[in-house]
């Protein structure tokens, strides 16, 4: 029996953009910056003033009364998007179908704001921990409570592999999805970064950008955070049809490596070996690639070195394929990253439209691809991969394929 | 051109520099490199985060970036400590 494909029938987004998907794509489309300064740390708590925030992420909009309490932020934002992607899918979950499904969520720092709160208010103030600490910091608790409120019975954990996390949550969801140990998924990522100890943290890593993020340009000089969740609903491509529902692409492919050489600095070997187990996952040629969702940063060190990874996997090849980082306008989001970016991915091949690097200034030779400066291009593309690339050298690649045009080549 | 670091700073700064590398005293002199010493980005950060502890000072991310061996360590905290005195 062949592997059987899987099809992308629902996707949930919370972003800077706003709480939707629609929101999410018609900014990173575009390449509308999203990054602003930040509002919620008092101002001047770092010395980094910009941020992609969901600023207007308001948990009373979805959550009653005192349920809003039990969730700290990522957890909220894991539960919004993950309803957007199931109510775009259609699927219900009864006694048949709750048990056949399962959740794979991604997250690096789980609930970080609840803790630096709860430990502020011990140390500094000598308050009493709150009772709700325990289950709002756990980092599955966005997978558990999409579990709850769904009647979702499968197979349902968290990975965490900082910003990796949720394209190695993906992967695990489309690979038992495939495999048949299920018969749908609901996979991706959240983080909620913003409190002034994390933040201060990111600060004395030296790696956050003072103005923007610029991808691939010469003057880059960092990253920007930025938060949110996506949730993608993953099921067969055959029971997607035959159901008729709303196909917006195959997760095709998944590879991983570690590259087993430095705590934050990255190595293109490991990359690279990612990218091509990913491919042979997919079983898709390199020479029919068209896109990728580039990890880009923005910092000096990883730009350059996907760019080495890339031609080390594509040879003459990767001056032919379109790289952006939509990082350059959502932030990074860290666990979400890749849930945000295959969101972007998908919409990007099914549209026929590929989001720009944005805030682009001027070429650097260290990264010497196209990497769509600035404005957005038409491009139909039937094979696409969306980079991970996480601090402890942990890297994670889907693989995406259209599949209109994959069915176009059959007949 | 700088003039030449005190030698009694000097030798403060290659002392709080062993001292985070828990590396010899008399490994770190003036003349080396970061590189010379084994010190990678992660620990250049970690270093200038004791640096800023020891002298009170802020060092500004892009100066960060730039610092590549201990001569750059010193006389960056020089620099950075005239401008306070100055300020």
């Amino acid at each position: 029996m062949s592997a059987r494909r899987v099809a992308v029938t629902g996707i949930g987004v919370v972003s800077a953009f706003g709480d939707t998907f629609g929101e999410f794509w018609s900014g990173v489309a575009w390449g509308q910056s999203a990054i602003r300064p930040m509002t919620l740390t008092p101002p001047g708590s770092v010395r980094f003033p910009n941020a992609a925030e969901a600023a207007r992420f308001d948990p009373a909009k979805y959550f009653d009364g005192k349920h809003a309490d039990f969730l700290d932020r990522f957890a909220q934002f894991a539960v919004v998007a993950a309803r957007e992607a199931i109510a775009a899918s259609g699927l219900t979950f009864d006694s048949q179908l709750g048990p056949r499904c399962a959740i794979v969520t991604g997250s690096s720092a789980g609930g970080q704001a609840t803790k630096d709160e709860n430990f502020y208010n011990l140390y500094a103030l000598n308050q009493r921990v709150s009772p709700l600490t325990i289950p709002r910091v756990m980092g599955n608790a966005g997978a558990s409570w999409i579990s709850y409120e769904f009647g979702i019975t499968g197979p349902v954990y968290t990975v965490s592999t900082a910003c990796s996390s949720a394209n190695h949550a993906i992967g695990q969801a489309f690979w038992m999805v495939r495999d048949g140990v299920v018969d749908v998924a609901v996979a991706g990522g959240s983080d909620a970064p913003f409190s002034v100890g994390f933040l201060k943290s990111w600060e004395a890593l030296r790696v956050v950008s003072p103005t923007t993020c610029r991808p691939f340009s010469r003057d880059r000089n960092g990253l920007i955070l930025g938060e949110g969740a996506g949730m993608l609903v993953l099921e067969p491509l055959e029971a997607a049809r035959a159901r008729s529902a709303q196909i917006w692409g195959e997760i095709a492919g998944f590879g991983m490596s570690s590259d087993a050489h430095h705590i934050t600095q990255p190595r293109a070997q490991g990359a690279a070996q990612a990218m091509r187990a990913a491919l042979a996952d997919a079983g898709a040629a390199p020479q029919g690639v068209g896109y990728i969702n580039a990890h880009g940063t923005g910092t000096p060190t990883n730009d350059s070195t996907e760019c080495e990874a890339i031609r080390a996997v594509f040879g003459a090849h990767a001056e032919k394929i379109l790289v952006s980082s939509t990082k350059s306008v959502h932030g990074h989001a860290l666990g979400a990253a890749g849930a945000l970016e295959a969101a972007a991915t998908l919409a990007a091949l099914r549209g026929g439209i590929i989001p720009p690097t944005a805030n682009f200034t001027e070429p650097d030779p260290a990264c010497d691809l196209d990497v769509v400066p600035n404005h957005s291009r038409c491009a139909e593309v039937e094979w696409a991969l969306s980079n991970s690339f996480a601090f402890g050298g942990l890297n994670a690649v889907l693989a995406f394929r259209r599949s209109d045009l994959a069915e176009a080549a059959e007949r | 051109m700088q003039p030449s670091p005190e030698p009694e700073f000097a030798e403060r700064v290659c002392e709080l520099i062993a001292r985070t590398q828990k590396i010899p005293a008399e490994s770190v002199t003036l003349d080396k490199t970061f590189a010379d010493l084994n010190i990678d980005s992660l620990d250049g950060i970690n270093l200038l985060f004791a640096v800023e502890e020891e002298f009170k000072i802020d060092i500004p991310d892009d100066a960060a970036s730039r610092i590549r061996s201990v001569r750059d360590v010193v006389e960056g905290i020089q620099k950075l400590l005239a401008a306070k005195a100055g300020s």
